[in-house]
């Protein structure tokens, strides 16, 4: 084993040590937050004159409402680490499998839309930096500058109520009701038709921030001395600009590729309430809307490990793709 | 400076604006002019249909009687409306009744476009000022003890810092909206929705002040001054504060836009501030639900109004740093 990998290994510990120490201080919050909050999912049922304070009483011990935080934390703790999230008392049955189904859609949605947005981002910030003189590159610039400044949620709205009123897209949910009965290439094609307008919004959202950063990571490169030696030797102007210019900016955008992910993230939570996307966002807002403790735990918690796993394998895969970055 | 000027100036008139709502404001928001639901804006006229010009403009209404009559705008006059809050308070403007006039068209229910999102924006933009002014303020006050004392007090809040910053934002603000109760009075759902975003956002202010903290702590004048006796407080009041300062002022300008938003987000995902109180997140839901089916321009006034704001801040802060960066560049 040479030192470049022995180094790649500990810096892979480190990070899987860093983020179980992150992962049970945000289990300890979320569970605390959730236990301070007022009322539990039988508030309701408090209200109604037939049922009784025993019955009431028995139900919560049913649930283990009734419990110290500390006891509750450990026995939560305990069954999260053999797969078991408890049951969601709204939905009335376990959460792993609740979380999980809705935690894919998720990813898959945050997944598509983080190769579009560096697939777009990326050409396009480098020819805009190449034509920085020009009127058509100063266009796409500004323009891209202007859509920073409108807000998110602004951004969603309009997709929606453009798609709705246009008929183009479908503007919510994951697949035309009864499509899951037709052949495989239908069903797929119907699949992409409902994520066209959740990627979009999500491209629209992300990409304005990194185009403006991998804009201004190359037009430093393009202000390089040596790339005006390379232009003196005779090496094409392409070359000097796709191969010599990208490659010296891309240091800097290394970083910024798990920064995007937590950004389409978080982002992500919001189009698909906006949406009807069933990911983990929409089953989180019921959770907060009927206080289901236990489920707003569980979907934290896994949107936490997500972006935690993610930014970490992020990092160190092009860490040991690129040599220059010191570990 | 004057790339300054032009943005703060256009801020402060929209929190004016805000502030004197109940004086700008036609209605009271929260009035319902049930046989008028989804009105278009109210047509105001100069000239009449014979052609005659009027120095005062008014409104066409018809009577009980059926007949159109003209109404005309009156300017600072007592309230028309019924309601027990704007009853005999003055008004920048209003009519007569049977006329009425609703600038921004009203909503579903009836209620007057243009007060709601007046009192709207008092509610959205407030909780944007509050809840920065509580990240900062704690952002500032634990960057500046974890600059200062270093050590394992620096780790900690470091620690705790990270442990926030792991959390995507917006699942943060759910979780910790999840601790608060959900149906309480308006003044309360307020405070809880200041707490929680002030809470949420306390991690990104005070790593930041705590860099600047250390940054000139390292600087060697600083290290002069105690070199020649200058007290901590000193060194804190005139070396640090300053710098601190500035990147604080640049940081509200950034966070106050981005609370502003979080505010709408929760109240549009109907889990900020409840009906009827409006909040231009509520606005925004009710647009969408209706927007969908039929066309109804004057309900995107929200929207418009929040891009309006997004837009001026987006040059406040570009503009201060700018100008932090050219007086780090001439020192």
């Amino acid at each position: 084993m040479n030192v470049r990998s022995t180094a790649l290994c500990s810096l892979f510990l480190r990070r899987v040590l860093r983020a179980g120490a992150e992962l049970v201080a945000v289990s300890l919050l979320v569970f605390a937050v959730t236990t301070i909050a007022p009322g539990d999912p039988f508030s309701d049922v408090r209200l109604e004159q037939q049922v009784s304070a025993d019955t009431i009483a028995a139900l919560r011990r049913a649930e283990g409402l009734d419990r110290p935080f500390l006891v509750r934390y450990a026995q939560w703790l305990r069954s999260a680490a053999h797969g078991d999230l408890g049951r969601s008392i709204a939905y009335r049955s376990p959460i792993a499998p609740l979380v999980a189904r809705r935690a894919v859609n998720s990813l898959t949605l945050v997944a598509a839309a983080l190769v579009v947005t560096w697939a777009l981002v990326l050409p396009l910030g480098v020819w805009t930096a190449a034509r920085d003189r020009a009127t058509d590159g100063r266009i796409v610039a500004s323009g891209a500058s202007a859509l920073i400044a409108v807000p998110d949620l602004l951004i969603a709205i309009a997709l929606v109520v453009v798609a709705a009123r246009s008929g183009l897209l479908p503007t919510g949910g994951l697949r035309t009701a009864g499509a899951a009965d037709q052949a495989g290439v239908a069903a797929l094609v119907d699949r992409v038709r409902h994520s066209l307008l959740p990627v979009l919004a999500l491209t629209l959202i992300a990409g304005p921030p990194l185009f403006r950063h991998v804009r201004a990571s190359m037009l430093d490169a393009l202000r390089a001395p040596y790339l005006l030696a390379a232009a003196a030797r005779g090496i094409p102007y392409r070359r000097r600009l796709w191969r010599l210019a990208l490659r010296a900016a891309a240091n800097p955008l290394v970083s910024l590729f798990g920064l995007s992910f937590a950004a389409l993230f978080s982002a992500s939570m919001m189009v698909e309430v906006v949406m009807s996307w069933p990911g983990l966002g929409p089953l989180l807002l019921d959770a907060v809307r009927t206080r289901d403790e236990q489920l707003i735990a569980a979907g934290v918690m896994l949107a936490t490990l997500l972006l935690i796993v993610g930014n970490g394998c992020a990092d160190v895969l092009l860490r040991s793709v690129d040599p220059r970055i010191s570990m | 400076m004057t790339r300054l000027l032009g943005p703060a100036i256009g801020v402060a008139a929209v929190y004016a604006l805000v502030l004197a709502a109940p004086f700008v404001a036609p209605y009271d928001p929260t009035t319902q002019h049930r046989d008028r639901p989804l009105a278009p804006p109210t047509r105001v006229h100069v000239i009449d249909r014979d052609g005659r010009l009027h120095p005062r403009p008014f409104v066409y209404a018809e009577d009980i009687s059926g007949a159109t009559h003209a109404y005309p705008l009156r300017f600072f006059a007592r309230s028309s409306d019924d309601s027990a809050v704007g009853r005999g308070s003055r008004h920048l403007f209003g009519v007569d009744a049977p006329a009425e006039v609703f600038v921004f068209g009203t909503d579903t229910l009836g209620r007057d476009q243009l007060s709601r999102l007046l009192y709207g924006g008092r509610i959205s933009l407030g909780v944007g000022l509050l809840a920065t002014a509580l990240a900062l303020g704690a952002g500032l006050v634990l960057g500046c003890i974890a600059g200062f004392v270093g050590g394992w007090t620096d780790a900690a809040v470091m620690a705790a810092s990270d442990v926030f910053m792991a959390l995507p934002w917006l699942y943060l603000l759910l979780a910790l909206r999840a601790a608060l109760p959900l149906d309480v009075a308006p003044a309360r759902a307020l405070a809880s929705i200041v707490i929680v975003i002030g809470i949420a956002g306390w991690a990104r202010p005070a790593r930041l002040v705590r860099g600047v903290v250390l940054s000139v702590r390292g600087r060697d004048f600083v290290a002069a001054a105690s070199a020649s006796g200058a007290s901590p407080a000193r060194v804190l009041r005139s070396h640090v504060a300053p710098e601190v300062f500035s990147v604080a002022l640049t940081q509200a300008s950034i966070l106050i836009p981005q609370y502003t938003l979080a505010e709408i987000t929760l109240s549009f995902f109907g889990i900020g501030i409840g009906e009827p109180t409006p909040s231009w997140g509520s606005m925004m839901g009710v647009m969408l639900r209706q927007e969908l089916t039929l066309a109804h321009w004057w309900l995107a006034a929200p929207a418009a109004a929040l891009i309006g704001v997004s837009l001026l801040y987006h040059a406040t802060a570009d503009a201060l740093q700018r100008r932090s960066l050219a007086v780090g560049v001439s020192r």
